[in-house]
């Protein structure tokens, strides 16, 4: 009952640790340009199927396809971002000695080799883009700012632009919000909604005021697979998700 | 290259300074020396020549130090013996140049091999009577090695500490390597008693004066180099590398490949500075390996400021001078001076001498060099 209409399809994937089955047939698929929230208690299996996405942890069984045409057990990290997958990792990293205009220029899409980046220069295309960026994540004022004096939320969004810079089809975003104030947490929602459409993006986040905010589809996961899945209110009413929320 | 100095002039006030200072000394120390006559105190002496020539050697030295230190973070404690290796090379042709004029007067055998019984010359020795040869080895020996050396070390991504500790272990065996008799290279005594370069009397002012300016040349042109490549897109990913390893791999940036050639190009420039150094002081031995040595070269960056590339050969300079007057002055005093001179800067001197004028024009500077050129 395959649909490769979807952006990413993931389907019967298993992936065990030991005997733990951290994912245990989680199917789940994301439309194009959809902004889907994926919650669940701890040790849900958030993560694990982020690093399946990515690369970084290979399921022993079940299929990952990225559009209806790339199969991403199949492929390297590398490959996997250069097909289009971008991820955002729960802690920010940013080049602290480096203007928020360089950490974006080498994010750009394009040569890696040292003898070409010896003389490269910026192009007037990949300059606009940087400038879009710039815009989009609310920087353009910082641009030539040093990385370390941004606070902790303009570093999560100058990440967030550094993934944008390879443009990806799809964004996967781990805990944006967290150690964000209300102020930097509304600023995020309203960036994460207009990177919607545009890209297909799948937050993980554990903030529930925030998830409400954003979401317009929520995935509930719960011991390796999913539990509910709809709009908010559905899923918040949903048996199953308060009791394994509230372990009654 | 013109284009390269006036990229680099953008953002680089201190460095237009350094090369203009560069340029008055490599125009006013031939001048003072040749043109003022000896009982003028004006006057600068043969000696004064080599010194000059020295400091510069050791600027070159600091240089490549600070390249790969200041700005990738990689901690070479063992750069000196890349600067030796390029001084034997050039020894090896100074050698060969003296000909039957040495004790012995073989033709052939340099004197220290009719004294250890040489029959014939090593066949590593073969080609080195031709200044293009030994020039090429001076280049290509000490970026071999590092090419080797480094390979092994990234690839296994040897970082930190224990790079460090492994380049001090390279330096240390080629100083031991160095010190036998039958490894072909003269052994504890080295290479000494250099007749002429290129024909020219190695006993001639004129001929140090040619040279203190060859090496004011190879320093600004190793200088506006390494500038071209840390303001090149090259330049701020390998300072990523410095500051955040892992992200930049993430980028997509082959790290190892980035280190390594930096680092072969930093070895380099340290053989260039050591071939440059034999012909003006005379002599080279297996002391230039010993560990000590290249832990000063990374003193000297430390206090001239990291991570400017000027800085590291204002430091070479001044930390040399000191070093002149004070083991004159006070022989015994040196070391403890040198130890305390490098606690004193990491404690209140972080960003070294240079630190000092630049103050909190950093950041100032940091920006206008990240705006690309046009």
């Amino acid at each position: 009952m395959s649909d490769r209409d979807k952006r990413l399809n993931l389907e019967d994937l298993t992936v065990s640790f030991d005997g733990f089955k951290a994912l245990n047939k989680l199917t789940l698929y994301v439309d194009p340009g959809e902004l889907l929230c994926i919650i669940g208690p701890n040790g849900a299996g958030k993560t694990t199927m982020m690093d399946v996405i990515t690369g970084k942890t290979r399921p022993d069984s079940g299929t990952a396809w990225f559009g209806n045409d790339i199969n991403l057990l199949e492929l390297s990290e590398a490959e996997i971002v250069a097909a289009g997958i971008g991820r955002k990792f729960q802690k920010p990293t940013v080049f602290e000695q480096l203007t928020v205009f360089e950490n974006l220029e080498l994010a750009l899409a394009g040569t890696r080799s040292f003898l070409k980046t010896l003389r490269a220069r910026i192009t007037p295309p990949q300059r606009q883009r940087i400038d879009e960026v710039l815009d989009i994540i609310g920087l353009s004022r910082l641009r030539q700012a040093p990385g370390r004096i941004l606070a902790h939320g303009q570093k999560q969004w100058l990440e967030i632009g550094m993934l944008l810079m390879q443009n990806p089809e799809l964004l996967l975003v781990d805990e944006p919000v967290a150690g964000m104030t209300p102020q930097e947490i509304e600023r995020t929602a309203e960036l994460l909604l207009s990177l919607a459409g545009e890209h297909s993006v799948v937050v993980v986040e554990h903030d529930m005021a925030f998830v409400r905010s954003i979401a317009r589809r929520v995935t509930v996961l719960h011991e390796g697979h999913v539990i509910a899945e709809g709009d908010m209110d559905k899923v918040q009413n949903d048996p199953r998700v308060i009791e394994v929320y509230l372990g009654v | 290259m013109f284009r390269l100095w006036k990229g680099s002039a953008g953002g680089d006030r201190g460095g237009a300074w350094f090369l203009a200072a560069l340029a008055a000394v490599a125009i006013a120390v031939p001048v003072l020396n040749l043109a003022v006559p000896a009982s003028s105190a004006l006057h600068i002496s043969a000696f004064g020549i080599t010194l000059i020539g020295k400091y510069l050697c050791y600027g070159m030295l600091a240089l490549a130090v600070d390249l790969i230190w200041g700005y990738c973070g990689i901690l070479s404690l063992g750069h000196a013996a890349f600067f030796a290796l390029g001084g034997y090379a050039m020894g090896m042709y100074l050698m060969r140049q003296i000909g039957p004029r040495g004790v012995y007067g073989n033709p052939i055998l340099p004197d220290f091999m009719v004294f250890l019984n040489y029959k014939s010359l090593p066949w590593f020795w073969y080609g080195f009577n031709h200044f293009p040869v030994a020039l090429a080895m001076t280049i290509l020996v000490p970026g071999l090695l590092a090419l080797v050396f480094g390979w092994f070390a990234f690839r296994s991504r040897v970082t930190g500490v224990y790079f460090s500790i492994i380049t001090q272990a390279l330096t240390y065996a080629l100083m031991l390597a160095f010190f036998r008799n039958d490894m072909g290279f003269g052994g504890n005594n080295g290479f000494t008693d250099f007749k002429d370069i290129l024909g020219f009397d190695l006993h001639a002012d004129s001929t140090h004066v040619v040279l203190l300016v060859v090496t004011a040349a190879a320093l600004a042109a190793s200088y506006m180099a390494c500038r071209a490549i840390v303001d090149s897109r090259a330049g701020r990913v390998i300072r990523a590398i410095r500051d955040a390893e892992s992200r930049t791999r993430f980028l997509g940036y082959p790290v190892e490949s980035y280190k390594l050639w930096l680092f072969v190009f930093s070895a380099v420039i340290a053989g260039i500075a050591g071939a440059l150094y034999v012909p003006q002081i005379g002599i080279i031995n297996p002391s230039e390996f010993s560990p000590i040595n290249s832990i000063e070269a990374v003193i000297w960056v430390a206090v001239g400021g990291r991570g400017t590339l000027y800085g590291a050969i204002v430091g070479a300079i001044l930390v040399n001078y000191a070093k002149t007057y004070l083991t004159g002055a006070f022989p015994e005093v040196w070391l403890y001076a040198l130890g305390g001179l490098f606690v004193l800067v990491t404690l209140f001197l972080p960003r070294g001498i240079i630190g000092l004028f630049s103050g909190r024009s950093k950041d100032k500077s940091a920006a206008a060099n990240a705006t690309p050129v046009e």
